[in-house]
């Protein structure tokens, strides 16, 4: 046992946690037009389980786009994303769809509700992809909803709620499948400070507790401290990091 | 995979309160495209309702041989001296059959109506005629009585007006009806008064017949055809009547489908526009499903769905517009001969169902592009709202 203890701690003190997301000579282009605009250029980059990374850099220096392609919603021009060991260019359109619901919680800028559904209805909504019934379903938007702190207004439409609040019922609805990492976009960016405070702990809470890997994308340089990890990223390259 | 669907399907469904008006184009455009369809689909069957109507089991018609119609028929008074000897017949009724100019009531326009000189046998034949003004031709006269659709559609038929046929000066003394059949839109004279105004003494164009047994038709029918004195075969009314139903029905349906195809054309544009519109407008959202893990096929299904149940919508207001304005309600075509017949328009079941077919078809055409253009739409660029 304390063998075991000693082995892992090791590890941690030598960086050895488990390799999650590991990117090779990543490159990304958009055609726009007649021309082709290189967003990303030969990109590298490791995350291990269990980190937090912030990703900060001026607009449109390809930071969304960077977080798209980790998250399986794009694809890359060339290089590879191997994430979990699983090279995500690989994987077929609806293979990559199963593949983001099981490991993949995103979290937008604006949340993302749907209007029409309450806020348990919209954290139900990615078990529905899973193969639970109705009542397990139920119980664990519930917990989501608990785990994010909402318990008291499940039951609203998304307009009855404030952005704070609306922002965790998106996080309940990144959770609620128990996915290995959670992708931010700008989490914070529509939010005032206070708000943004709560919701970056509530991030961060989840990072330690729940042991989820967090990739945030942020302009805000005060939530990059909740962050385990700094990236700095320029014209498609990444610059400097701060462990 | 089925639960995903129906959750996506009542996701845009209810957004369907907001986008009345241009769900309106898509239910009003099908609507109208199934109730012209329904319209005259009713119109050719109310046409073969009367016709069949018509028919009774046990009577049928001796023609000439090779001829399927009384107009060009002709069975002289030999043959049928020969033919009233045969055993298994109850009534024998020689009639002549013509046509006559009379202008129409809408149009004042001339239109060719029946008209049929008879004996009294062939009241005997058709216990269904019934004088219901005036009274009954007198044989030997210029007398004539007619049929109350005929009334109702034609100029200058009511008690004591003159028609003029071939110089002669035929005088209305009574109008008939004939429980609903198409005998009702016919002009009805004396026998030879009609062989002599028309030329035709010594013979008749058809014989109406009424049989002792329906079913020795056939028997009888080969006997005719055998027998060297004649050239005549039996026709029983039912397949009289279903081979010319048939004919003109017919007619009336392949317009009918040309028509709706038509306009389906045009309410197919409506719905394509409609579910572009709708999908645009859902482009976030479905993005957002996608990112989930939706299946691209899940938000396809779904948005044809909801056109599917948009043009439903459509094929049932379509239909309730036909019932309310058209079922039951009269009207008349011309028939191969030239004639007209009276019918009534005539709603069925499976005209109902024909018309949801159709408009589920055109919800399908509607709903795929546009849901395809929202399956593969990158998940990227909806995201980012463009
Ligand atoms: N679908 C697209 N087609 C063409 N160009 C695109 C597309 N998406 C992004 N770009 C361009 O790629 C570059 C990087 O965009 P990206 O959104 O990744 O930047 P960003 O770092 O997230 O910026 P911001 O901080 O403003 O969100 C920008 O110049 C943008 O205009
Ligand atoms: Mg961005």
């Amino acid at each position: 046992m304390s063998q075991l203890d000693d082995q892992v701690s090791i590890r941690d003190t030598l960086n050895l946690k488990k390799v999650l997301i590991e990117c090779q000579n990543l490159t990304h282009t958009y055609k726009r037009g007649g021309e082709t605009l290189t967003v990303l250029s030969d990109l590298n980059l490791t995350i291990r389980q269990g980190d937090f990374v912030a990703l900060m850099g001026p607009s449109g220096s390809g930071k969304t786009t960077l977080l798209n392609l980790l998250g399986g919603l794009d694809r890359v021009s060339s290089g590879v994303v191997r994430i979990q060991g699983v090279a995500l260019d690989q994987l077929s359109e609806s293979t990559l769809a199963d593949w983001r619901a099981q490991t993949v919680g995103f979290i937008f800028q604006f949340y993302n509700l749907l209007p029409m559904l309450s806020a348990l209805g919209n954290v139900e909504l990615p078990l529905l992809l899973t193969k639970l019934n109705s009542k397990e379903r139920r119980h664990r938007a519930q917990t989501a909803l608990t785990i994010v702190g909402l318990t008291d207004r499940t039951k609203h439409k998304p307009s009855e709620l404030s952005g704070g609040q609306q922002q965790r019922v998106a996080i309940a609805r990144a959770l609620v499948a128990d996915p290995e990492l959670l992708v931010c976009d700008e989490p914070t960016g529509d939010l005032d400070r206070d708000t943004a405070d709560e919701i970056l702990a509530l991030l961060k809470m989840l990072n330690q507790q729940y042991g989820k890997t967090i990739v945030m994308v942020t302009h805000d340089p005060k939530a990059a401290e909740y962050a385990s990890t700094l990236l700095h990223m320029d014209k498609g390259v990444l610059l400097s990091l701060r462990t | 995979m089925f639960q995903q669907m129906t959750t996506v399907t009542i996701m845009n469904l209810a957004h369907l309160g907001s986008r009345v008006g241009t769900c309106l184009v898509v239910v009003v455009g099908i609507g109208g495209v199934v109730a012209v369809l329904l319209g005259l689909l009713a119109m050719s069957n109310g046409f073969r309702t009367a016709l069949m109507e018509t028919a009774k089991p046990d009577r049928g018609l001796i023609l000439r041989n090779g001829s399927n119609q009384e107009m060009v028929g002709w069975v002289s008074n030999e043959e049928f001296g020969v033919i009233s000897a045969y055993a298994g017949f109850a009534i024998l009724s020689p009639e002549i059959y013509v046509t006559i100019n009379v202008p129409k009531l809408a149009s004042g326009l001339a239109a060719d109506v029946v008209g049929r000189g008879v004996s009294d046998s062939a009241f005997d034949l058709r216990k269904e005629v019934v004088i219901v003004e005036g009274r009954k031709f007198r044989p030997g006269t210029g007398e004539i009585i007619v049929g109350s659709g005929a009334v109702g559609q034609y100029r200058g038929l009511a008690l004591g007006d003159v028609v003029m046929v071939r110089n002669a000066a035929l005088v209305v003394v009574g109008h008939f009806t004939a429980g609903g059949t198409s005998v009702e839109s016919e002009i009805w004279m004396d026998l030879a008064v009609s062989q002599d105004i028309f030329r035709r003494t010594g013979g008749s164009s058809v014989v109406r017949v009424k049989l002792l047994d329906a079913t020795t038709a056939d028997a009888i029918d080969a006997q005719l055809r055998s027998d060297p004195r004649l050239t005549a075969t039996l026709v029983m009314e039912e397949v009289f009547f279903a081979g010319m139903a048939q004919a003109r029905a017919g007619l009336i349906e392949t317009f009918a489908y040309l028509i709706a195809s038509i306009m389906a054309l045009g309410s197919v544009v409506a719905a394509l526009n409609t579910m572009y519109t709708a999908v645009g407008k859902r482009s976030l959202e479905i993005a957002t499903l996608r990112a989930l893990g939706f299946r691209p096929m899940c938000i396809v299904m779904s948005v044809v769905i909801e056109a599917m149940l948009l043009a439903l919508a459509g094929a049932l207001l379509g239909a309730g517009i036909v019932y309310v304005a058209f079922d039951g309600l009269t009207a008349a075509t011309l028939n191969g001969s030239g004639s007209q017949t009276v019918f009534a328009f005539k709603l069925s079941f499976e005209m109902l169902v024909t018309g949801c077919v159709w408009a589920l078809l055109l919800g399908l055409v509607g709903g795929s592009l546009p849901a395809l253009r929202a399956a593969r739409l990158p998940i990227t660029q909806a995201l980012r709202g463009g």
